[in-house]
């Protein structure tokens, strides 16, 4: 899955985001939309669909999409 | 570990909520578009919350008299109460002494408490069908519940708007004819601080501090006194321990999954319990709930679920079970069990 997939498929579980809202250097935390809740389903969604584990000191290292892309290619690595 | 208890039959089961509900739509804390994205991901409707003086024990004396007055269990015959709970009604006697002798149980009964949340049904049939197995008891009853509204903040929207309270009341009896009760059960007091109610026993004692509330972040504010709860360590937690917990309770017993009626999982809350359904890869008509009318009921949902969604076919035919606990702790455990024409009462209310 390349970013600009991961990208769509994150923003189709988000239903509160409309689909354009997330770019690669977007600093998810400062969307509108956006809300503590989501971080929940991030880790879903990483989950189901490569099966690693995102824990909170991951998700406070990513800033931006493509960090969380990145962090979930690092650990598919180490699978 | 993994273990088969022997001679353990599945008599009864009965819960009380209290009648107050206090619904998600009207929690005017956040915001109405979070209030519903909170339903959406965590699947909690409304849920019961019990007035000042209503306790845990309360709502599972009701129960247990309703119980075995459906039974029609005499109260001598009774020899083993355990009371698990985090919510008890004193720091000390333990509640299920009180409990013996409000239900009028005799004294050369053994009556206990067990400290133990999210996991304490699955600890609780454990424990209770061991002291069956031998025959030395032959008729228990566990009381699993909690009255958790009363430690969480109204200005914490992670906890308040999650949990209900509830009591339940499960009877097991000694019976050779019965099938083996499969049980595996774990512990990780690493993650002791993910759900955690810091103040008020030994370690913290209650001070003017323990009252003090302050802001944790956006729409969390708590004092020591407060539930704790990290939602993205205990997703983790039950992503990383839960789902393959039964996965290796299926294979460590030989049962096939296909072979399973229901899952009965903890209603920790739907997004945590739909990946860990996804990840065991169970579809949903076998996964029930009762989270979106009672919420988080902690060691109560297991029992309350069951009551609430399939009580029918449990009084009807013969069914084959795997009853899921995880949280608190961290402690989680898995039980499979086969049941035939279980003696169910109604969820019963209390003011």
């Amino acid at each position: 899955m390349d970013i600009d997939e991961f990208i769509k498929n994150l923003e189709a579980e988000i239903e509160e985001l409309p689909p354009g809202t997330l770019k690669p250097d977007t600093d998810y935390r400062k969307v509108a939309e956006w809300s503590s809740m989501h971080a929940l389903i991030v880790i879903a969604f990483v989950d189901m669909n490569f099966n690693v584990t995102l824990n909170g000191a991951d998700l406070r290292k990513a800033i931006t999409v493509s960090d969380l892309y990145n962090i979930v290619q690092e650990k598919l690595k180490n699978v | 570990m993994f273990s088969a208890v022997k001679n353990i039959s599945f008599k009864g089961l009965s819960a009380c909520v209290p009648k107050t509900t206090a619904r998600t739509l009207d929690y005017d804390w956040i915001s109405e578009d979070e209030r519903k994205m909170f339903i959406k991901n965590t699947g909690v409707e409304e849920r019961r919350v019990a007035n000042g003086k209503t306790t845990t024990a309360d709502l599972c004396e009701k129960s247990a008299n309703t119980l075995l007055e459906k039974l029609e269990w005499e109260r001598n015959s009774v020899d083993v109460l355990i009371f698990v709970s985090q919510s008890p009604d004193y720091i000390l006697p333990a509640t299920a002494a009180i409990l013996q002798h409000k239900l009028g149980l005799k004294k050369t009964a053994i009556a206990f408490d067990i400290n133990l949340g999210c996991s304490g049904y699955i600890y609780g049939m454990y424990v209770l069908s061991n002291l069956i197995t031998s025959g030395a008891c032959k008729r228990g009853l566990l009381m699993a519940g909690d009255k958790s509204t009363l430690s969480t903040n109204f200005k914490d929207k992670s906890t308040y708007p999650l949990f209900g309270d509830a009591g339940t009341v499960t009877a097991l009896e000694y019976d050779e004819k019965a099938e083996p009760v499969f049980f595996n059960l774990f512990t990780d007091g690493s993650g002791y601080e993910a759900i955690m109610i810091k103040d008020g026993a030994c370690r913290n004692h209650i001070s003017e501090k323990t009252f003090v509330t302050q802001k944790i972040e956006e729409g969390i504010e708590r004092a020591p006194k407060h539930l704790i709860l990290d939602g993205i360590e205990v997703f983790n937690f039950a992503l990383r321990e839960a789902a393959p917990s039964v996965q290796n309770i299926l294979a460590e017993s030989g049962t096939k999954q296909e072979e399973i009626n229901y899952f009965i999982l903890h209603q920790a809350n739907k997004l945590i319990n739909e990946s860990v359904r996804k990840k065991c890869k169970i579809e949903p008509k076998r996964v029930p709930y009762s989270i979106q009318k009672y919420g988080n009921t902690s060691s109560a949902s297991v029992p309350l679920t069951m009551l609430h969604a399939i009580k029918n076919e449990l009084e009807q035919k013969p069914l084959h079970l795997l009853l899921s606990g995880f949280g608190v702790g961290y402690s989680w455990g898995n039980c499979i069990l086969k049941t035939n024409h279980v003696t169910c009462t109604e969820i019963s209310e209390l003011d």
